[in-house]
């Protein structure tokens, strides 16, 4: 397979105060077009940080790094903001849905940022909602859904706009075992069926197991990688 | 039009606040609404077009000192007058001191110089047979029931009756109404003949209170107020002639300089309002910060965010705002009747362009700060909660 993430020689410095810390050292890394990657390691690793960069949430601080053969690390503000909507998908661990809106127009919302008109968005947004087995809470508003039923509704806005990343930052973390498990389901069927890229932070070991590879973070650094069999 | 559900939701995340905080823009636009409709009845008085061709002539002394009738076939000689009335304060009360009309003495060709006022042709004939008889505007004989025939006494707080009486019955022969609908608060007032008026007071018979000139055109006004004004020149009675806008705009200055009056009061409440819709804007946009941050997130530009956060804001006071004139749209009509002409009978759409103006410039007044806030957050800090 195809590098989709090709990352060399990548730091990230924070300034707190008069402080720099240096919260990643040095990466090199190829992630494939259609894995599905699990980062790990203990808190203050970077595994945060390094997915922050990859989904052009923040801007490295050294060395490279492209996604899909276009360099990101150089983008500025505006055009890394068009980047993500075209090309990644979000997925957090707290959800981060609009509280005031729909299932429906959540996950409408990065179509907004798209030439479709409202019947197209409604229409990719049901699909979405289908796929996630949400077609049946399209009106419920998020504080009327489960964290479960919540966390598939934020994947249907994550591939809404069919993007080819998909990153997940502990996606399970505030789950119980059985929506874990449905959620991670989900991610499967998207990475195996949908032949989409994802790379999900972790600290569970049993939701890494859904993973294709396994990398380890600690202290900004890889230390090991698995591959599942 | 695509972000306006977004926008919506927003503005409406909290109810409460929101519904209160509309509750007090809307108090505020009430206010504007009405307190400029008072200043537009008090600029517009002073602006008709029908009375460009009138010239107005009193003591230069004071409003309140009379003129000679003598002065009348002299005014009349003078080049480029077409015609001459003339008129005297009444100031009589109708059954209550508070209500207030005009009501004024007038000369017997008071209407044909006033043609903006119109008569059928048979009330002004009895208008001019009957020695008691008085006209007035629709809108007072509306406001008070009254209709051709009845008998309408009036109190007199300054010219009493050669018997001392301060009783004055006059005959209603004649209803007018304005040729142009918008200048209905100019049918508040009473007219009576000059001669019944004269003949029966007790003092300051033959003396008349202004003189009303017509000419041939309003551009020769100066040159003709100049000439009649020449003819008591180092008199006891000298004159000041100017534009019947001019008279009207110092008559009203009289009062208050109305339009002082009210952008004091409603920069004191904009201010206010400022100050308390600022405070929400900046509540909203703090407790959204992780939500914003969610929308740059999915690929929304901080320009984007910006545009947002400011359309909320306007929204926020457009929906106060426009609820505020409307109301006041209502009640301005019904006080308008028991105000004398001093109010409009509409909020005026120059009110409602003024206030839809104010209504954009606070919005983005109040919303700039929280806008900007919101623009520049850093991603990954406001997911983090930092």
């Amino acid at each position: 397979m195809s590098a989709l993430v090709e990352i060399r020689n990548l730091s990230k410095v924070y300034t707190r105060g008069k402080q720099k810390i240096e919260v990643l050292h040095h990466i090199d890394l190829d992630i494939a077009k259609g894995d599905f990657l699990a980062l790990m390691g203990p808190s203050g690793s970077g595994k945060t940080t390094l997915l922050n960069l990859i989904g052009g949430l923040d801007t490295p601080s050294q060395g490279s790094l492209s996604v899909g053969g276009q360099r990101i690390d150089s983008l500025g503000e505006g055009a890394l903001a068009k980047w993500r909507s075209e090309h990644v998908g979000f997925v957090f661990q707290f959800y981060n849905l609009l509280p005031m809106l729909t299932a429906q127009k959540n996950v409408e919302l990065p179509l907004l940022l798209t030439k479709l008109s409202a019947a197209q968005r409604k229409q990719n947004a049901a699909i979405a909602l289908k796929l996630v087995d949400l077609a049946d809470r399209a009106t419920h508003k998020p504080t009327e859904l489960s964290g479960g039923q919540q966390q598939r509704v934020a994947i249907a806005r994550a591939i809404v706009s069919d993007p080819d990343l998909l990153v997940c930052d502990e996606p399970t973390g505030d789950l119980d075992r059985q929506s874990a498990q449905q959620v991670l389901e989900l991610l499967q069927m998207l990475n195996r069926d949908h032949g989409k890229t994802i790379i999900m932070v972790t600290h569970d070991p049993k939701a890494a197991e859904f993973a294709r590879h396994t990398l380890h973070l600690d202290k900004g650094t890889l230390v090991e990688q698995a591959a599942q069999a | 039009m695509k972000y306006l559900h977004l926008v919506w939701a927003a503005l409406f995340r909290r109810k409460t606040r929101t519904f209160f905080t509309i509750a007090s823009v809307l108090a505020a636009f009430l206010l504007f609404g009405l307190l400029d409709s008072v200043r537009t009845a008090f600029s517009q008085a002073s602006e008709s077009v029908a009375g460009a061709n009138r010239i107005l002539t009193m003591s230069k002394i004071s409003f309140t000192m009379s003129l000679p009738q003598s002065l009348l076939p002299r005014i009349q000689a003078v080049p480029g007058v077409k015609e001459v009335a003339f008129a005297n304060w009444f100031g009589g009360v109708y059954q209550d001191p508070k209500n207030f009309f005009p009501n004024e003495a007038v000369s017997e060709n008071f209407f044909s110089v006033y043609s903006d006022f119109v008569v059928p042709p048979e009330q002004l004939a009895a208008f001019k047979s009957t020695r008691t008889g008085a006209i007035v505007g629709e809108a007072l004989a509306q406001k008070y029931g009254w209709k051709i025939g009845d008998k309408i006494p009036l109190q007199a707080t300054i010219f009493p009756q050669k018997d001392g009486s301060n009783a004055w019955t006059f005959d209603l022969v004649g209803i007018y109404r304005v040729a142009d609908p918008k200048d209905r608060n100019n049918e508040q007032a009473m007219f009576f003949n000059w001669k019944y008026f004269d003949e029966a007071r007790q003092f300051g018979n033959g003396a008349i209170g202004w003189y009303i000139e017509k000419v041939d055109d309003p551009a020769n006004a100066d040159r003709i107020a100049n000439a009649i004004d020449a003819i008591s020149a180092n008199s006891d009675h000298e004159t000041k002639t100017q534009s019947e806008n001019a008279f009207t705009r110092s008559f009203v200055s009289q009062f208050a300089d109305v339009g002082l009056i009210v952008a004091g009061i409603m920069s004191a409440v904009f201010f206010t309002l400022i100050l308390l819709t600022g405070n929400t804007m900046a509540q909203a946009v703090r407790e959204r910060i992780p939500e914003l941050a969610i929308l740059k997130t999915l690929g929304f530009s901080n320009p984007g965010v910006l545009a947002l956060v400011l359309a909320e804001s306007v929204l926020l006071v457009l929906l106060g705002g426009l609820a505020g004139i409307a109301l006041a749209a209502v009640v301005v009509p019904a006080m308008s009747v028991h105000a004398g002409g001093l109010l409009p009978d509409s909020v005026r759409p120059n009110t409602w362009a003024l206030g839809i103006g104010l209504m954009l410039a606070i919005g983005l007044v109040v919303g700039v700060l929280p806008a900007l806030r919101g623009m520049h957050l850093k991603i990954v800090d406001a997911l983090a909660g930092r």
